[in-house]
């Protein structure tokens, strides 16, 4: 199917939005007709799976994120201070459990109930979050444990100590996968059906090739899209509809999208000057503003780590073999919190390096997240990193994810334009 | 007398971040070489199969102060992270030939890069444990892990680890947890015989030196605590919870102690993890590995539905026959601060009194916990009378 040029520009957003609040729409009729709904996160969603069994999906990363975009997540996360909650607790747990607290009432509709829970170990504040589901509602909560990232030397490809690692990851993946199966089975009282399982592999396969595609446009100066603007809507389909004939499309559409802003060379950011990497999340109570700090200095983002850990798992060379649906699952699994969930977060500097160079990078913004320890611990260590070992000049912020308290307007400001001034007299030293 | 002077030295050993005993076992094993472990469980038997000496990294308290490790690890993230790795920095683990950080939260996890890009000269490994402790495949994994982690000591040591070995090390580390569980009954049936200091230092020491030396001196504190002439006060009983990673000062547990018993507690937990003897028959891997999960305590930092935190503090109170407790977690310790939640309302629900609180390995003033503690212990002496 092709589209008219003037159809295209804008269709990602466009559709983004209806996928967005159709997905709304099921979670809120799902909370009305009590039909079951699985909780999810982002990083290792485990759709394929799920869908098979007609669970609704919700992804309170999304839910909470949203509810900053709305402007309303410190009302929430109140909420959940009152209830007992640190302030230095992760600000994602805090707006859910304050939309929990009052009954699943959200700026964009109504979360649905947990019919079951399946939480993982890629960050560990999932366990701990869904520790609260399981408290506040009694639901079951499956954990699905994804041994990640070891250090340099085991997880080095080709060696024996590789394959031993990986093997034994894998065999502990596939078992796991066999008893959540059968957990999936007694909640909804359908049987396994490993055709529609395949299905679902087919279209995330695809999915992830356009997921890659989209990304690979933005190696294109001026790029097309600013990461963590389209790239936030990005995530969100490659989270909400992996593995459907939807989300597919949607990629197909978006990188339709993006090729045909490459081919009429229309930037993200007008009068680009300066290719950054977002390492870590935006402040999404303050996304427009987080954003627009840096393109009024001709900065746009051509990639982040967010759409690497909380884009699918698709890391390179994903793809399913569909003649062996629940095996490969688990490989694919095991590969992605190696590679995408954990080794992007705690070991980014091999990503980093090839994005530097494939994208044509300048500069690297780390965004550190007061309340989030997974994406932030190590920045300031591996923005010296690629200061001294690869003379890429790299800035550090704070604040939040989305906690407005936590955004200091003047001193982010004065951090970043002192930064572009920095960035400015490095180009002119490097000669770019 | 002997026994003071014991603890004098262990709280010595304890608060000198240079490691002495570590530095006096090298001196005696020239070849030998020593495994760091982060917080909060190894299997240490592993490493001491090998020959090699196993040493817990569990912060540096306030003994350093934290300098390069500012410049690498975020602001917002816990004392005990930082701390550890400024020991590093600043050359005090020159010894270390492999650290190990167990998947115990996001902020040590993390910190594991930072340990790999700061110290290219070093092996460093993130070991996996299961959160999904009761899948029938958790065990099987975990002892593929260990002997993972077994053939990365190999590569060191140059010597294979024979299941004998392996059997023989564990028994060593039984007799250590079985002393240890001693120290525990007697702090719980006469708490006026061993302080919370005291007993911390007892178990915080066993990752500070050979095991061997240190079952020799458990043997010894055994035998001289019954002849302490210390009479029993009229104090109120509490478990202590919240200990199980950064480490509270020694002196914010003086000045709890001073107003109350601390009769049971998860302070370093990690060295008394194993709950009963691991099997000395058949697979030594596996009978490490199954220990781990089934013959073991709790804490916020694994996951494991057969023992829900909550249920397991209220046995932890009511074993111990404790009236009330103080429930304590890290700054910036995420689980541990999303534990507390639970923790409260369970005790609320079961109406146990007790005090929630906050600390950081570095504090230096405690009037303000003194005052705290002395309140919550005298309003419930009253409330007890």
């Amino acid at each position: 199917m092709s589209t008219s040029a003037q159809e295209i520009l804008g269709v990602s957003r466009r559709e983004g939005r209806r996928l967005m609040e159709l997905w709304w729409q099921r979670m809120t009729e799902a909370a009305q007709t009590g039909h079951p709904t699985a909780y999810v996160f982002v990083m290792a969603p485990l759709s394929e799976l799920l869908l098979t069994f007609d669970f609704v999906i919700n992804a309170p990363e999304i839910t909470s994120l949203q509810t900053a975009i709305r402007g309303q997540s410190q009302a929430y996360i109140q909420l959940a201070e009152d209830y007992g909650f640190s302030p230095d607790i992760c600000g994602y747990v805090k707006a859910d459990v304050g939309v929990q607290l009052k009954e699943g009432e959200h700026p964009y509709g109504r979360v649905p109930r947990p019919a079951l829970v399946v939480t993982n170990n890629v960050c560990n504040t999932y366990l701990k979050w869904a520790e609260f589901w399981e408290h506040y509602y009694g639901c079951p909560v499956f954990t699905f444990d994804l041994p990640g990232w070891r250090g340099r030397e085991s997880l080095r490809e080709g060696t024996e100590a590789f394959r031993e690692t990986f093997e034994n990851d894998c065999r502990y993946v596939l078992g796991q996968l066999r008893e959540l199966i059968e957990v999936c089975e007694r909640i909804t009282g359908k049987s396994f059906d490993i055709d529609r399982f395949r299905e679902h592999l087919r279209e995330a396969n695809r999915m992830a090739e356009l997921y890659h595609a989209v990304c690979d446009t933005n190696r294109h100066i001026p790029a097309p899209f600013n990461a963590p603007l389209e790239g936030v809507t990005y995530q969100g389909i490659a989270n909400l509809y992996r593995g459907t004939p939807e989300g597919t499309r949607y990629f197909e559409l978006a990188l339709e999208e993006m090729r045909e802003r490459v081919r009429l060379g229309m930037a993200a950011v007008p009068d680009e000057r300066f290719r950054l990497v977002l390492v870590g999340t935006a402040c999404y109570s303050h996304f427009r503003r987080f954003v627009e700090l840096f393109s009024s200095w001709g900065g746009v983002f051509v990639h982040s780590t967010y759409m690497v850990f909380a884009g699918g798992g698709f890391v390179p060379g994903f793809g399913y073999d569909l003649g062996r649906p629940l095996e490969s699952f688990a490989e694919q699994m095991v590969r992605a919190t190696y590679w995408g969930w954990t080794g992007a977060m705690f070991y980014q500097q091999e990503w980093l390096d090839r994005v530097v160079r494939d994208w044509k990078v300048d500069g690297i913004c780390f965004h550190g997240v007061k309340s989030c320890r997974t994406t932030s611990t190590g920045l300031p260590d591996v923005r010296e990193w690629m200061r001294v070992q690869r003379n890429v000049p790299g800035l550090f912020i704070q604040s939040d994810l989305v906690d407005p308290r936590l955004w200091s307007d003047a001193q982010i400001k004065n951090r970043v334009d002192a930064f572009f001034e920095a960035l400015a007299a490095h180009k002119a030293a490097v000669g770019r | 007398m002997e026994l003071e002077r014991i603890f004098d030295d262990l709280r010595a050993l304890v608060e000198d971040p240079s490691f002495p005993a570590v530095r006096r076992w090298l001196e005696a094993n020239p070849q030998g070489k020593v495994v760091g472990h982060f917080q909060v469980f190894f299997p240490e038997e592993v490493a001491h199969a090998a020959g090699l000496l196993p040493v817990k990294i569990a912060g540096a308290g306030g003994t350093v102060q934290v300098r390069q490790a500012d410049a690498r690890i975020a602001a917002f993230v816990c004392s005990i992270v930082r701390s550890s790795l400024e020991l590093a920095l600043s050359g005090r683990l020159d010894f270390l030939s492999l650290m190990v950080v167990p998947n115990i939260c996001d902020a040590a996890r993390n910190g594991c890069g930072v340990w790999v890009r700061s110290f290219p000269q070093m092996r460093v490994e993130t070991l996996y444990h299961p959160h999904n402790a009761s899948s029938a495949h958790a065990v099987d994994y975990l002892v593929g892990e260990y002997r993972r982690i077994g053939r990365v000591i190999e590569e060191l040591s140059g010597r294979p680890i024979t299941e004998d070995a392996l059997r023989a090390s564990i028994a060593l580390f039984n007799e250590n947890r079985r002393l240890l569980r001693e120290v525990y009954r007697i702090k719980r049936e006469s708490p006026w015989l061993l302080s919370a200091v005291e007993s911390y230092l007892l178990v915080r020491s066993a990752g500070l030196m050979p095991r061997e030396e240190h079952n020799v001196l458990l043997r010894r504190v055994l035998e001289l605590l019954p002849q302490r002439p210390a009479k029993k006060q009229d104090r109120i009983r509490v478990v202590f919870e919240g200990g199980f990673c950064e480490q509270p000062p020694l002196d914010m547990l003086a000045v709890i102690q001073n107003a109350c018993y601390i009769v049971d507690d998860d302070l370093m937990i990690g060295l008394r993890w194993i709950t009963e003897d691991v099997p000395l028959d058949g697979d030594p891997w596996r009978n490490l590995a199954d220990s781990y999960l089934n013959r073991s305590s709790y804490s916020p930092v694994q996951r494991d539905p057969r023992k829900p935190k909550a249920e397991m503090l209220l046995r932890r109170i009511r074993e111990a026959g404790a009236e009330a407790a103080i429930v304590a977690a890290a700054k910036m310790c995420e689980p541990g601060l999303e534990e507390q939640v639970h923790y409260s309302r369970a005790l609320d629900g079961a109406g146990i009194p007790h005090l929630v609180m906050e600390f950081e390995e570095t504090m230096t003033v405690f009037e303000q916990v003194g005052m705290e503690v002395e309140t919550f212990a005298e309003s419930l002496l009253f409330q007890f009378a």
